[in-house]
């Protein structure tokens, strides 16, 4: 489990963030993405993949959450 | 010597990376890369952030250097006790030159060594009691300071000491800001983790302070802060001047003639205004989640960047600040084309080869090629993916990136290229010369500045060309080994 951060980029996209690895990276797939339903499985676009435990959308970006790594791209 | 292409950049690569052990080269060569603006993410040719070898000679700090030396040392009415042993703080003291206004030893600090002096008894029976007393002697020597930092060097974390707790009493004592910052040498790889825990411990002891709303604060719309901007030379103060003119206000500067009031004042701005992303990153993400504030990151190297960060930082607010904006870029433009036609016949075509920490290795480039130079090899101490992926679309193709270079392979490759300069810091400055190679103290502008904004623009064109058309430069051969035609004016002249 790993603390992330997920913010909007310049361009309305979720970036993620990764406090611990400085790991800064638009999030190109999220599994739920609906206001009552948030999270899921995310795909990042190097490659990497993590689990946010879905959950109701924040209700304002940038939010801190927890996430579990499925897939690190190194 | 023309441009490399791609084959012979990477052929020089290799040929460097030749005399090491093998380990260490296939270490060694994942710093390396040819820049190739179609990658998208840096991890694919570049490896940063990582343990330096040792046996080779890096050019990184440490944790302390990071917070000490970076992050809290400039806060000025704060007084910031190197905690340990005496010379981490006096070897880094005063040495970056972040200014400031103010009478040292009475209001501001910055200049100043403050150290617990750490001896072998302290290391044997801990060094607590010391540090509470020398809080209590500088509440009573120097009453005017805001707040006093505990910045740990390395025995602090080997031997146990709490820290928090004497500067929680102190704190509570005093009713002050007493910050423990656990920034001891040995955590992280380099001065990067510094940055970090100094980030985390303004978060933590300062912005969560009880009691540190008791000054007013009247909000405008137009407050903003600059953040990561350590006035060397006076670098803030130059960018500061463009943002007032534009009709923002700026009501803190981090850390560069920075206090405490600014600091905690800084949640109440309307957007953050991030100069070097790699050391203050984390604070202006930590604000932005906590309190709202937008950050957006800028660049006051050279005209062209300038201007386009100014616009975009006017964008943010309402139309008179956007009129304002072109007003100003307006009213700077006859001076940058003076700078411009004075300097870019004498400047333009040079090659450069950077290597420095934090923002320079990528927000220098642009003030460069303002001047018709072209910069063709940078690398960070420090970097970290992040900063690699900023840089990878700044940077030309196949042109050199290299990450935590060793003086080895930093020399080596600027034999091979040949620059007519070099920038970086103090500890490559005279080999380069000896070598007679034209160079430039890139860290703290080679006790010049400052470089930021239109003002900077114009002494940096100046310094670049003082230095690449130094005369020095075609007498390091003595008389006696030129070619005998070349010797015969002279004897003549004699």
């Amino acid at each position: 489990m790993a603390n992330i951060m997920i913010r909007r980029g310049d361009k309305g996209e979720y970036v993620f963030y990764l406090p611990k690895r400085d790991l800064e990276d638009t999030i190109v797939s999220m599994e739920f993405d609906t206001p009552e339903k948030w999270g899921g499985e995310i795909k990042l676009n190097n490659g990497g993949a993590y689990l946010i435990e879905p959950q109701a959308a924040p209700e304002r970006l940038p939010y801190s959450v927890r996430a579990k790594r499925l897939d690190a791209a190194e | 010597m023309s441009n490399l292409t791609r084959e012979e950049t990477e052929a020089l690569i290799a040929e460097v990376l030749e005399v090491y052990p093998e380990k260490a080269k296939k270490d060694r060569e994942k710093h390396l890369a040819v820049n190739d603006q179609s990658v998208e993410q840096s991890k694919k040719c570049i490896t940063s952030n990582r343990k330096s070898l040792p046996g080779v000679m890096t050019i990184r700090g440490c944790a302390y250097a990071g917070s000490k030396g970076v992050v809290w040392g400039p806060i000025k009415d704060m007084i910031h006790i190197s905690h340990g042993p005496v010379g981490c703080g006096q070897y880094s003291r005063a040495g970056r030159r972040n200014y400031y206004v103010g009478t040292t030893g009475i209001n501001t600090f910055g200049t100043m060594n403050f150290t617990s002096d750490f001896q072998e008894k302290d290391i044997v029976f801990g060094g607590d009691k010391k540090l509470a007393k020398l809080i209590e002697e500088i509440e009573g020597l120097f009453p005017l300071n805001k707040g006093i930092s505990v910045q740990s060097e390395c025995p602090i974390g080997l031997i146990g000491d709490d820290i928090e707790a004497v500067s929680k009493k102190a704190a509570a004592a005093f009713n002050k800001p007493v910050v423990p910052v656990r920034c001891e040498g040995f955590r992280g790889v380099s001065q990067s983790l510094g940055h970090h825990i100094a980030n985390d411990a303004i978060r933590d002891w300062v912005f969560e302070r009880d009691g540190k709303d008791a000054q007013a604060f009247e909000p405008s719309p137009y407050d903003v802060t600059i953040i990561g901007d350590y006035n060397i030379g006076g670098d803030a103060w130059s960018s500061r001047i463009l943002l007032e003119e534009m009709g923002l206000r700026v009501i803190a500067q981090w850390s560069g003639d920075g206090t405490l009031a600014e600091m905690e004042n800084t949640p109440k701005a309307k957007l953050n205004l991030l100069h070097c992303y790699r050391s203050m990153n984390y604070i202006s993400r930590h604000m932005e989640e906590k309190y709202g504030i937008p950050w957006i990151e800028y660049n006051f190297f050279g005209p062209t960047k300038i201007n386009e960060s100014l616009r975009r930082i006017a964008a943010f607010f309402d139309d008179s600040i956007k009129a304002k904006c072109e007003e100003v870029i307006a009213k700077y433009q006859p001076m940058v084309d003076a700078v411009v036609a004075k300097y870019k016949p004498r400047l333009t075509g040079k090659r450069v080869m950077l290597y420095v920490g934090g923002l320079r290795p990528r927000h220098v480039i642009g003030s460069y090629e303002d001047l018709g130079m072209e910069v063709v090899g940078t690398g960070y101490e420090f970097g970290h993916n992040d900063d690699y992926d900023r840089t990878i679309k700044e940077m030309g193709n196949s042109t050199l990136l290299y990450d935590d270079v060793t003086g080895f392979e930093f020399e080596e490759f600027v034999k091979k290229v040949k620059p007519d300069l070099v920038g970086s810091g103090i500890k490559e400055k005279y080999i380069f010369q000896k070598m007679g190679i034209p160079f430039r103290q890139m860290h703290s502008w080679d006790y010049s500045g400052p470089y930021h904004g239109y003002d900077g623009f114009a002494i940096f064109a100046r310094d670049m060309d003082m230095t690449l058309n130094n005369p020095c430069w075609h007498k390091l051969t003595p008389p006696w080994l030129k070619p005998a035609e070349e010797a015969e004016p002279m004897a003549k002249a004699a």
